[in-house]
């Protein structure tokens, strides 16, 4: 376990280090000018020179990048081209809201799509079963963007039971909570249409097995059977799923922060790539990979908790 | 020549009159555009005059709805008979929101920033032609230039010329602090903004609003959603003419069209062969077919223009009928300079208008025999490509500065690649001349000149689409810079 530990650390640290390299050259490859995106089309080439200068941009591009990864490891992100303030300042007022946007979408992710799968798989060939089927055929063919306008259409310009937009932060927990449903349920509604299927598909292969029919012939209830013996031994590739879902989830509140116009991590980096904002794209995408990766890491803990084989496997 | 200005506002107060004073009148405004920092003399974003300039922050001279010259922190000045000496006459008893008195010395620090070697004023070059600036009394600046300017006192209306206080400059990135009838209350990035009413403004029995919160909404049917859903009051610049029939169709709006400075042109490299060739250009303005281009690309809410200079100025003249459109006169022209059949690029920057009228001016072109290659291309690309290292054939873009004809007049190394000795002194002639009747023949000139030369395709000026609650009154229609006042604006 230590080793596995250890191994998967230096994984991660590889992987953040190979992004770094990848992301520092792209952004200074791409044409495009930061200082010109800040000061337009019309400055004078001293205004430029002088702003340059001022950035740090005139420094040649492997010591601009030694500098960046040094301040990077003890947390210190430099400060911003565009904003002028320090990027983990940006970072910290904006985490909030996609970390919660996120893991609310991932919560209501797997409440959805597990009882959907399990039921599916429960009247295997009925009509529940191809109802579920044909709505996560549609929830997967949705675009969420559009998916957003229509909710947004129905609940807040129909109905108006809620905002079409925007979050005003913490400060109000109810108005915080309410500006966070529609985005949810938008972020969820898509990732648990794949979601179900897999667990329905995961969870017809456990109901053949033998153990099942062993469970049904003892008089267990249907409800037992499948919360208690098929969903646990169907984990395993729901829970790969899941933690490939997640990345999905965090990177696709990029298009959900910008149809809800929610100050989120998402907006700052298509902001900030217009802006050609190096130092803000490259924290951002440090940060996203190692959410990612993180992710990835915790599913593989999992295995080993969901299936004790694979201890004694490793 | 002497001015003597009177305070103005008389048929503004007109349009406050009907502003009750009764509840707390809070505007939300949404616009597209977020800034990234809120300080107008260090960059360019539009969206930062839009929501601070003669709010938050104020100039000398204010630069009014038809484009003219009125006072502001300066209630009067004299010029001298040569246009070289300025002197003005400041506001008394001015404070910047610090509680700081507003003196000569404010501005002279706010323009000697400007003018510094390090400074990173995005407009720098319009206080180049100073030579010197004095105080001679706290309420008196005099002003020395190197030659008479004719856009001296509309520069100075202008964010890049907003007058800051020494002791908050170097915060105004982020907590802005000026003279304005309103102060910025708080910045919540990605959000809004808000900003509330200065009861000490000189001018605050003219303020109707009480507060004033910005909200950064930039995908349009989400600006829908939130304008029908109630959440915003205006969105003065709305970007996208194809959703704006369902808001004149609802009782609850009204929706004006007005124009914005930008000329959207049809850029031709003129140093790049064929286009180096007059008939070829004149054959490219024959092929184009404006009102289709509208119709396609702004939904026909747009006002063409045939050369370039915005519709609503005083200097316009009506061009658009130069160059008839005409496809077969364009085919034998392309055959007679033979580029008939060949192939050209027109790398078009990431901007709906451009994108939309790129599709259209590509099938006119190929009606007229000549294949355009449209490509798409990135900002920070455009820049560096189109603008920067002049590889490009043609583009399609606005061009938003007032007064920037003289574009024309910057020689070959600008990415237009034209140069014409005569039209460079006229531009001369121009930028110097003090009457302003004289100015606006010489301008009326210089329009003829450039259509005559089919410099570029002038396409139309990009339009201002603003929607707007039924209560909300006092907003420009179309502006002639990229500010809007917001102490002209109620909501009853």
């Amino acid at each position: 376990m230590t080793y596995f530990i250890l191994r998967r650390t230096l994984g991660f640290i590889g992987t953040l280090f190979a992004v770094s390299i990848v992301v520092f050259a792209t952004m200074n490859i791409l044409p495009g000018d930061p200082a010109m995106s800040i000061l337009g089309l019309e400055a004078t080439e001293d205004a430029l020179a002088a702003l340059r200068e001022d950035l740090g941009l005139n420094a040649p591009v492997h010591i601009r990048y030694v500098e960046w990864i040094t301040g990077a490891f003890v947390g210190d992100f430099g400060t911003s081209h565009s904003f002028r303030v320090p990027v983990s300042e940006l970072i910290g007022e904006r985490l909030g809201m996609t970390i919660s946007l996120a893991v609310a979408g991932m919560l209501l992710t797997l409440v959805l799509a597990l009882s959907l799968g399990i039921f599916a798989a429960s009247k295997h060939r009925q009509i529940g079963d191809w109802g579920v089927m044909f709505l996560s055929q549609l929830g997967i063919a949705v675009p969420a963007f559009w998916l957003s306008i229509l909710l947004v259409l129905l609940f807040a310009v129909k109905l108006r039971w809620l905002p079409p937009g925007g979050f005003a932060g913490w400060d109000d927990p109810v108005a915080a909570m309410r500006s966070l449903i529609l985005p949810t349920v938008a972020l969820a509604l898509v990732q648990s249409s794949v979601l179900a299927r897999v667990t329905r598909s995961s969870a017809l292969e456990v109901m053949r097995q033998d153990f099942t029919r062993t469970a049904r012939a003892s008089g267990l209830s249907q409800r037992r059977i499948l919360w208690r013996h098929v969903l646990p031994n169907a984990l395993v590739p729901i829970v790969t799923i899941v933690g490939m879902q997640f990345a999905a989830l965090v990177t696709g509140t990029i298009v959900i922060e910008n149809v809800f116009y929610l100050p989120g991590l998402g907006r700052l980096i298509f902001q900030s790539i217009s802006n050609r904002d190096l130092p803000t794209v490259q924290a951002l995408v440090m940060l996203f990979a190692a959410i990612v990766v993180t992710a990835n890491f915790i599913v593989d803990l999992l295995y080993v908790v969901i299936d004790p084989r694979l201890k004694a496997r490793q | 020549m002497t001015l003597n200005l009177n305070p103005l506002h008389v048929s503004l107060l007109a349009l406050t009159i009907g502003a009750t004073a009764a509840s707390a009148a809070d505007l939300s405004v949404g616009l597209q555009q977020e800034p990234t920092t809120l300080d107008p003399t260090s960059e360019a974003t539009a969206s930062i005059d839009g929501m601070l300039m003669q709010n938050v922050y104020e100039t000398l001279t204010i630069i009014q709805q038809d484009g003219s010259v009125g006072p502001n922190l300066a209630t009067g000045w004299e010029v001298s008979d040569d246009g070289l000496n300025y002197t003005f006459t400041l506001a008394e008893g001015v404070t910047f929101h610090d509680g700081t008195t507003f003196d000569a010395d404010d501005v002279i620090f706010s323009f000697n920033r400007a003018m510094a070697e390090d400074s990173k004023n995005p407009a720098k070059k319009i206080f180049a032609g100073i030579t010197s600036i004095t105080a001679p009394d706290p309420l008196t600046v005099e002003v020395t230039l190197k030659e008479s300017e004719a856009f001296f006192l509309f520069n100075m209306g202008k964010g890049d010329a907003a007058i800051v206080a020494p002791e908050t400059a170097d915060n105004n990135a982020t907590t802005p602090v000026g003279t304005g009838p309103f102060k910025f209350d708080n910045w919540n990035r990605g959000d809004r903004l808000t900003l509330v009413k200065n009861p000490d403004h000189r001018e605050a029995d003219i303020v109707s609003l009480d507060s004033v919160t910005f909200r950064f909404v930039s995908d349009a049917a989400a600006a829908t959603a939130a304008m029908m859903a109630e959440e915003i009051d205006a969105y003065p610049a709305f970007p996208a003419p194809e959703l704006l029939e369902q808001f004149e169709a609802d009782p609850r709006f009204k929706v004006t069209q007005g124009n914005t400075q930008g000329e959207v042109i049809l850029a031709i490299n003129n140093a790049k062969p064929p286009f180096d060739n007059i008939e070829v250009r004149r054959a490219i303005s024959h092929a184009i077919n404006r009102d289709e281009i509208i119709d396609g690309a702004m939904y026909g809410k747009a006002t063409p223009i045939g050369s370039f200079y915005p519709p609503q100025g005083e200097a316009y003249v009506d061009l658009t009928g130069t160059y008839a459109n005409d496809t077969a006169k364009a085919t034998e022209m392309f055959e007679a300079a033979g580029v008939a059949g060949s192939t050209m690029t027109l790398r078009v920057p990431p901007f709906p208008y451009a994108m939309r009228s790129a599709e259209i001016v590509q099938a006119q072109l190929a009606e007229a025999g000549i294949d355009a290659k449209v490509e798409n291309v990135e900002w920070g690309f455009w820049i560096d490509e189109i603008y920067r290292k002049k590889n490009y054939d043609m583009t399609i873009i606005a061009h938003v500065e007032p007064n920037d004809m003289g574009n024309f007049a910057r020689g070959a190394d600008y990415y237009y690649g034209y140069e014409n000795p005569d039209f460079t002194a006229l531009w001369e002639k121009i930028r110097t001349e003090a009457d302003p009747e004289v100015r606006n023949a010489l301008l009326k000139e210089g329009q003829e000149f450039l259509t005559n030369e089919a410099v570029h395709g002038f396409l139309y000026q990009l339009p201002l689409h603003g929607i707007f609650r039924n209560e909300v009154e006092g907003y420009w229609p179309s502006v002639p810079v990229s500010y809007m006042p917001l102490k002209f604006v109620s909501k009853g």
